[in-house]
């Protein structure tokens, strides 16, 4: 059903990884991409892989929810192994018909982009698992606030994005009761032909975006009724604080990225 | 032989999983061919859950739903024919219009069940009269009428599919005093014409109270009572206790009658209670 499906994909908890701060957090996962796509060999992935796997363990999140997270990516995962295989032209030719020419380094790296991108996918999924939406959009505020000098409009950004994850739920409650209402009209949609489904997609699209353009006009409206005006001397409800913990974990990250550094370089 | 039946209806939502909840508890009813039930019990009481039940919109968890008899999950590819004959009108209907003109919009059903061009003709013409919406209506965009027409543009879509049983969920939620007395008018018409089955759901006991056969409480996810309406409101403590109001009329007569003035007769509407009344004051008067 729809509305089992989550976005946002926030995983309560009390873990060390969940009382970091976000800000951390933000900046420790560009550097652990930054780490993933550096080295070149298997040896680099293994410590990635060792990072990876150790941060997950301290969240207690169940290994699970990880191999969730990269199924929805398994075709992309496919397309860009196969073209790996495909189109490497260098190295011995393991396997030759026709057109196609399957060489060991084709295999090589495929099976290496592979693991670099389900490594790539179960981090960032860790930050998504370990903070809340919300923190997330106070953060990335917070990060770039340095480009208000250029007249950014950072305060904006922020708010747009967490109006926007505010209202995922309602919307998929929403295309889920208009579902009903147009199923219950005999309108075929998860079953009948292609085109006609296609056809009814619209009597769900329609109503669905009137009521995004309503909501959104009365979001207006309410925030003006309470005088909403910009980032200009706004205080926070939550105060975001780095904490010893927070430099401990960078300091770790950095750790790990200069070791795929040189091992880059010696391999 | 009952339209509708339930057999022990159970339905649990997010099984497995810790928000897990059971909305419908073990429901067994039956509800005959051409009765007017009234479906009360307040919100999260189950009953919203119940009626989706009835054309198939949710499958139960255990337990059965029958139409004529036939279990409608029997067969799993004919549920579209369910719904057909058991029309839903869900809470604020309005919001599921989406054709150019309001002809489209009530032909959506009916060309959903294939049917042919004059024969839709036929019964979107037919059930805009009986809603009440004028014939140029019909040429108009649905999206410029007024809160109340949208509302009735809406049921018109489901009654022009003609369903047997005609379910509404709170048709007179946000309405103004006009517009709620307008639409409960046109269901009672379209009911003595076609003598169809309707259920309405509805917060209101007054609304109800007028002209339901039945009446059907939901509370906590379990039937609290299905009788008929003189008798459910002969419970009416206990329906004030589960938190539902009764008709105000019937408060004032359970008081009198507490205070010694019996009538021995069940009151829910003031026209009743008005002649009860002067008859009991034309009896004074006589003596």
């Amino acid at each position: 059903m729809l509305r089992d499906i989550t976005i946002g994909q926030y995983f309560p908890g009390n873990s060390i990884i969940h009382r970091l701060d976000p800000r951390f957090k933000i900046v420790i996962t560009i550097l652990y991409i930054v780490m993933l796509f550096t080295g070149s060999s298997y040896i680099c992935l293994a410590v990635g892989a060792v990072y990876t796997f150790g941060a997950i363990l301290l969240s207690r999140i169940p290994l699970k929810m990880f191999f969730k997270s990269v199924k929805p990516l398994f075709i992309f995962l496919m397309i860009t192994a196969l073209i790996n295989l495909l189109f490497m032209s260098r190295g011995n030719v393991l396997f030759h018909w026709k057109f196609i020419k399957i060489t060991d380094e084709g295999v090589n790296t495929s099976v290496f982009m592979v693991i670099r991108i389900v490594l790539l996918i179960m981090g960032s999924s860790l930050l998504t698992y370990t903070t809340s939406p919300i923190t997330l959009t106070d953060a990335i505020e917070r990060l770039l606030s340095p480009l208000r000098k250029i007249k950014f409009p950072v305060h904006e950004l922020a708010m747009m994005m967490s109006i926007a994850l505010r209202f995922i739920p309602t919307l998929i409650e929403e295309t889920d009761k208009i579902m009903s209402a147009q199923k219950a009209r005999g309108a075929e949609i998860d079953t009948g032909s292609f085109t006609t489904r296609a056809k009814n997609l619209i009597s769900i699209l329609v109503p669905l975006f009137i009521s995004a353009f309503r909501r959104a006009d009365e979001l207006a409206t309410a925030m003006e009724c309470r005088c909403y005006h910009g980032g200009e001397g706004r205080t926070r409800l939550r105060q975001l604080k780095s904490a010893p913990r927070d430099y401990i974990a960078l300091g770790i990250t950095i750790l790990f990225l200069a070791a795929v550094i040189v091992l880059s370089r010696l391999f | 032989m009952a339209i509708l039946e339930t057999q022990e209806l159970t339905y649990t939502y997010s099984m497995g999983t810790p928000f897990e909840k059971t909305a419908v508890d073990h429901v067994s009813l039956k509800i005959e061919e051409g009765e007017m039930v009234g479906v009360m019990g307040h919100t999260g009481s189950g009953k919203s859950t119940l009626i989706q039940h009835f054309n198939g919109l949710l499958k139960p968890t255990s337990g059965k739903v029958l139409l004529d008899g036939k279990d409608i999950w029997a067969d799993k590819n004919r549920i579209r024919d369910v719904r057909f004959k058991v029309g839903l009108v869900f809470q604020y209907p309005e919001y599921q219009i989406f054709e150019e003109t309001v002809y489209k919009d009530i032909a959506f059903g009916p060309k959903n069940m294939g049917l042919d061009e004059a024969e839709i003709k036929r019964r979107v013409h037919e059930t805009a009269r009986d809603i009440g919406l004028s014939e140029e209506l019909l040429e108009r965009s649905p999206f410029e009428l007024s809160g109340g027409q949208k509302r009735r543009v809406a049921i018109a879509g489901v009654m022009a599919m003609e369903p047997r049983v005609l379910i509404l969920d709170e048709p007179t939620a946000g309405l103004d005093p006009a517009g709620r007395d307008k639409i409960l008018e046109h269901i009672k018409r379209y009911h003595e014409r076609t003598k169809n089955t309707i259920l309405i759901v509805s917060h209101s006991m007054e609304d109800i109270a007028s002209f339901a056969d039945k009446i059907l409480v939901m509370s906590k996810a379990k039937l609290f009572c299905y009788d008929e309406t003189v008798k459910v409101f002969a419970r009416a403590e206990e329906i004030s206790r589960i938190g539902l109001d009764v008709p105000q009329i019937t408060r004032v007569f359970g008081e009198l009658k507490h205070r010694g003035l019996d009538f021995g007769k069940e009151v829910f509407t003031v026209g009743y209670a008005r002649d009860l009344l002067l008859r009991k004051l034309g009896e004074r008067e006589g003596r």
